[in-house]
């Protein structure tokens, strides 16, 4: 993207005025999107954007300037911009390692850029047909294509230089079912760090039905029940839970400026002994995966609690150049206009043993999460809420009747001493994660577990009990 | 991108024209060329943590053909980097193809194309302020130390200021089709923003409070620093509250994102398409009879007032409900071609990576209170509606008498569907008890249906406060939603 010199004598001015550490980040992303709505192909576009964020480091203090100009002219300016921060003892800028860093980005088999537009468009067509052929009280369908190619490059002065190459693919769909109780949506994506092979795997006919099937559930639905539940998560269901609940709450930047409830707990036991928390950015096609952070460290697998013990937080560069210890490959930044920071990217609870039937049968009453929508939290007092978006009711251990959408609301350090059941199956799905303004794509992921106490809000009176 | 763009020296109307200029036939073509400079500083501890400053142009091409809607954009009008007029004619001209190639793949649609010009005029609005970009970088750092400062010294249960952040956006958006519209705007905004934790014990609560404006001078750090604080501490000691039916009140902030969900049940283009609780129900009651909801975005007050809309039409000022009844939608072209009313002036877009789609820019409720007598504190001789003047917090909590007054809510994004009308989040706030404030409260969801809710608005406060957004905040009660905690 741009050449080693250039990029060598742009970090030299970055750090005339001086400065501990610079970086260039350059970034070329391509994107390819397509929307369907009312059996309509509405819309099908495309971007370009490329340019470069630059960063100097000074003390506790960080400079950034971006540009979408890429020449030498352009690049120099941002970094004198950059730069402005800079005083003191100048670093020096060491040379990069003869080639660079080129970590081995994710296999793609079909790039999305070589196949051709219409059979992305096809795709929208199918999910329209499948959704509405599935059942009659399907009113409308909604279907969005996506594709992103995203090179990377992360020059420094400390002679990091690396690249990466990422795919990612997505394809998401949305149904409105109608029946006598009003409307009802239904949501289902599938989104991998992958190309246009994805839907070699998973057919948009098969996304378009689950989408429709949630909705039409609904129809039928009761309100949900309103009180303290016991909530069994199914499989890859609810993965966004522990993202929310605990997941932000290790993010180093929260944890250096003691505004987290997980701050001065290492070695502690903060959740249920079955709970094993990974953050893994490896996990081939997850969507949060990739081959290095968008600070060039390599992606990586760290245990953040083992068997219910903290042992671990996330880190990016700057937070772990404060605490003199080495980043954890979890700096990631929207794109090269916004400034990296900690982000998680595929966070799961390992398998535990037992059979999620099991799960179900020793449940007298609670609610059963097929899937969840989003959440939010508040890392400070570790308060949270998700909405459910497929949940039944459970009676006398069996899965009885469908509810409609509610919020669940809880603790997360609370929440994470209350599962006490985990079975031995796993399955993950993507989400959209937003911290500061920023959006990137991550993983979440769980097997079948029971939490044994969650606020449910729904709008049906009478506590817990039948 | 090309450092004539970057530098502000070549006219982004110019460069919107000469797109426009390029429909071949009967093609229609809309160009919408936007710059952006920005300066972000986050403070923590008295000392910069980071300092932001860039300028950004971008370029999003519509293009209609027989109806079929292709759309390209690029934040890189130059691919090498060269300067020069003919870099800038060839990037053009390969946005412009992409959007011509992708037509192709669309659908035909009989209500497709842009915006056709209607006569009116936009109105003139001062929302730019040279002095936000004139403000040396150095005097807005001031604001955010100064900020962080006044949060630290503010009271001794405050633990910990993770961030005091300024920033400010100063907008340039020019739009040219080939119907002729020529429209071009500027805007300028800012805000002073800061989070706060205090506690007591092992107990952490926290707040956020902001201040905004459309240059630095309009912004003040007192006003953000108390707001943050205030909230911060109203929660201390709170506790999960009780499950059960009641009136809630709430805060402004909150009333904003409940309005901006209605918001979204009121964009024509989701209701032409029945996805809307409100489709269908035009002449009908959908809400109580004291409730009025206008979208105003030529009132220059509003955070997101505009003079044109995100396809160059004059905005202008809609009733969409009036006196509980349903009397219409916001609309863009196409929207507003399908339900046959014509555009009300009311695109909106993301940008320009993003085509337009309905939506309101400044949404209001008009105060009133409903005449009830419920409690001591409703006003005198109030049948119906009651007069409109003088209600805020105080006067809304001593009508309400017993209930929740909602501070903040969480999960809206989830838990509130402009489809079905479910509306279900987390609150946290303080009990209302004997017409006033009593204990904090935390960890409960509150729910209904928006439907219902409407139905039930008990007062709306005159307190308007245009917050950063496409709603106003003002205090509201609401009767009869369930909250859910023990």
């Amino acid at each position: 993207m741009i050449a080693a010199d250039v990029v060598e004598r742009v970090l030299h001015e970055a750090l005339r005025r001086g400065g501990d550490l610079a970086e260039v980040f350059a970034e070329d992303r391509r994107s390819t999107a397509a929307t369907l709505d009312d059996g309509r192909v509405e819309e099908v576009a495309s971007s370009e954007e490329r340019g470069a964020g630059i960063r100097v480091l000074c003390g506790e203090t960080t400079g950034f300037a971006y540009t979408a100009d890429l020449s030498e002219r352009g690049l120099v300016e941002a970094a004198r911009t950059a730069s402005a921060v800079a005083r003191g003892r100048t670093a020096s800028v060491q040379e990069a390692p003869p080639g660079g860093s080129r970590p081995t980005p994710g296999a793609v088999r079909l790039p999305p850029e070589e196949v051709p537009t219409a059979d992305k468009v096809a795709l929208l067509r199918q999910a329209d047909d499948a959704a509405r052929a599935s059942n009659a009280s399907v009113v409308q369908v909604s279907a969005s294509y996506g594709d992103a190619r995203r090179r990377i490059l992360v020059a420094r002065s400390d002679g990091v230089f690396a690249e990466d190459d990422q795919v990612r693919t997505r394809l998401s769909v949305t149904c409105v079912a109608a029946g006598d109780s009003g409307m009802q949506t239904g949501f289902e994506s599938v989104a991998r760090t992958a190309g246009f092979e994805v839907f070699d795997e998973r057919t948009a006919g098969d996304v378009a039905g689950q989408a429709a099937r949630r909705a039409v559930a609904k129809l039928a639905a009761r309100p949900a029940p309103s009180g303290m539940l016991p909530v069994i998560l199914a499989a890859g269901s609810g993965g966004i839970l522990f993202h929310e609940a605990c997941g932000h709450g290790l993010e180093a930047d929260h944890i250096v400026k003691d505004a987290s409830v997980y701050a001065h707990k290492l070695g502690e036991l903060v959740a249920s002994p079955l709970v094993t928390l990974v953050d893994d950015g490896t996990m081939p096609g997850e969507w949060g995966a990739s081959a290095i952070d968008d600070e060039g460290w390599p992606a990586q697998r760290n245990v953040l609690i083992e068997r219910g013990v903290l042992t671990d937080y996330m880190w990016d560069l700057v937070r772990a150049r404060r605490e003199g210890r080495a980043p954890g490959g979890n700096g990631r930044r929207q794109s090269y206009r916004d400034l990296p920071m900690v982000r998680m990217t595929n966070t799961f609870i390992t398998a535990g043993e037992g059979e999620p039937d099991d799960i179900i049968a020793s449940t007298p009453y609670g609610v059963y999460v097929a899937k969840l929508g989003g959440g939010q939290v508040n890392t400070a007092t570790g308060d949270f809420v998700f909405g459910t978006v497929e949940a039944y009711l459970v009676e006398n251990g069996r899965v009885t009747e469908p509810l409609r959408d509610a919020n669940l609301v809880g603790n997360g350090p609370e929440i994470l001493r209350r599962v006490d059941a985990v079975a031995g199956d796993f399955a993950t799905s993507p989400g959209t994660c937003g911290k500061d303004g920023q959006n990137v794509p991550v993983g979440c992921g769980q097997p079948t577990l029971r939490i044994s106490g969650v606020t449910v809000g729904g709008t049906a009176g009478g506590e817990g009990a039948p | 991108m090309t450092r004539g763009l970057d530098d502000g020296s070549v006219d982004l109307g110019d460069v919107a024209r000469r797109i426009a200029e390029m429909a071949a036939g009967p093609e229609q073509v809309e160009a919408y060329v936007a710059r952006r400079r920005e300066t972000a500083v986050r403070v923590y501890d008295g000392a910069v943590e980071s300092l932001t400053s860039a300028t950004s142009t971008g370029i999003g091409v519509r293009v209609v053909r027989d109806g079929r809607q292709g759309f390209a954009s690029t934040g890189s009008l130059s691919a090498g980097g060269e300067a020069g007029a003919h870099a800038i004619g060839s990037a053009l001209a390969a946005v412009l193809d992409a959007a011509r190639t992708n037509a192709a793949f669309a659908s035909p649609d009989d209500n497709g194309g842009i915006a056709e010009p209607d006569g009116v005029a936009p109105a003139d609005l001062a929302l730019w302020r040279d002095e936000t970009v004139a403000t040396p970088v150095a005097d807005k750092i001031a604001l955010a130390v100064d900020l962080d400062r006044r949060l630290r010294d503010a009271d001794s249960r405050v633990r910990q200021v993770p961030s005091s952040d300024y920033g400010d956006v100063a907008s340039e958006v020019a739009i040219a089709t080939s119907a002729g519209i020529r429209a071009a705007t500027r805007r300028t905004s800012c805000h002073l923003s800061a989070s706060v934790l205090v506690g007591t014990g092992a107990e952490t609560q926290s707040g956020t409070g902001f201040a905004v404006g459309r240059a630095p001078g309009d912004l003040d750090a007192e006003e953000a620093a108390q707001d943050a604080l205030d909230r911060a501490l109203r929660l201390l000691g709170a506790r999960k509250g009780t499950s059960g039916e009641v009136t809630v009140v709430f805060d402004p902030r909150v009333t904003a994102v409940v309005l901006s969900v209605i918001a979204g049940a009121l964009a024509g283009d989701v209701a032409v398409k029945g996805r809307s609780m409100f489709t269908g129900r035009l002449g009908e009651s959908v809400a109580a009879g004291h409730v009025t909801l206008v979208d105003d975005p030529t009132d220059a007050r509003a955070f997101s007032a505009a003079s044109v809309d995100a396809e160059g039409m004059a905005c202008r000022r809609n009733v969409l409900v009036d006196a509980g009844v349903l009397r219409g939608f916001v609309h863009d072209s196409r929207s507003g071609r399908m339900a046959g009313t014509g555009s009300s002036g009311s695109a909106v877009r993301g940008g320009y990576a993003t085509t337009p789609g309905a939506g309101c820019r400044a949404l209001v409720l008009r105060p009133a209170t409903r005449g009830t007598g419920r409690g001591d504190g409703a006003p005198p001789g109030t049948g119906g509606i009651a007069g409109t003047g003088g209600s805020g917090r105080d006067e809304i909590l001593a009508i309400v008498g017993e209930g929740l007054y909602v501070q903040s809510v969480t999960g809206v994004h989830s838990g509130a569907n402009p489809v079905s009308g479910d509306f279900s989040v987390a609150a946290e706030g303080v009990r209302i008890a004997g017409g006033g404030f009593a204990e904090p409260v935390r960890e409960v969801t509150i729910a209904s249906t928006l439907q219902r809710m409407l139905a039930s608005v008990l007062a709306i406060g005159s307190d308007i406060d245009w917050l950063p957004g496409i709603a106003a905040g003002q205090t509201v009660a609401i009767e009869g939603m369930r909250m859910s905690g023990r």
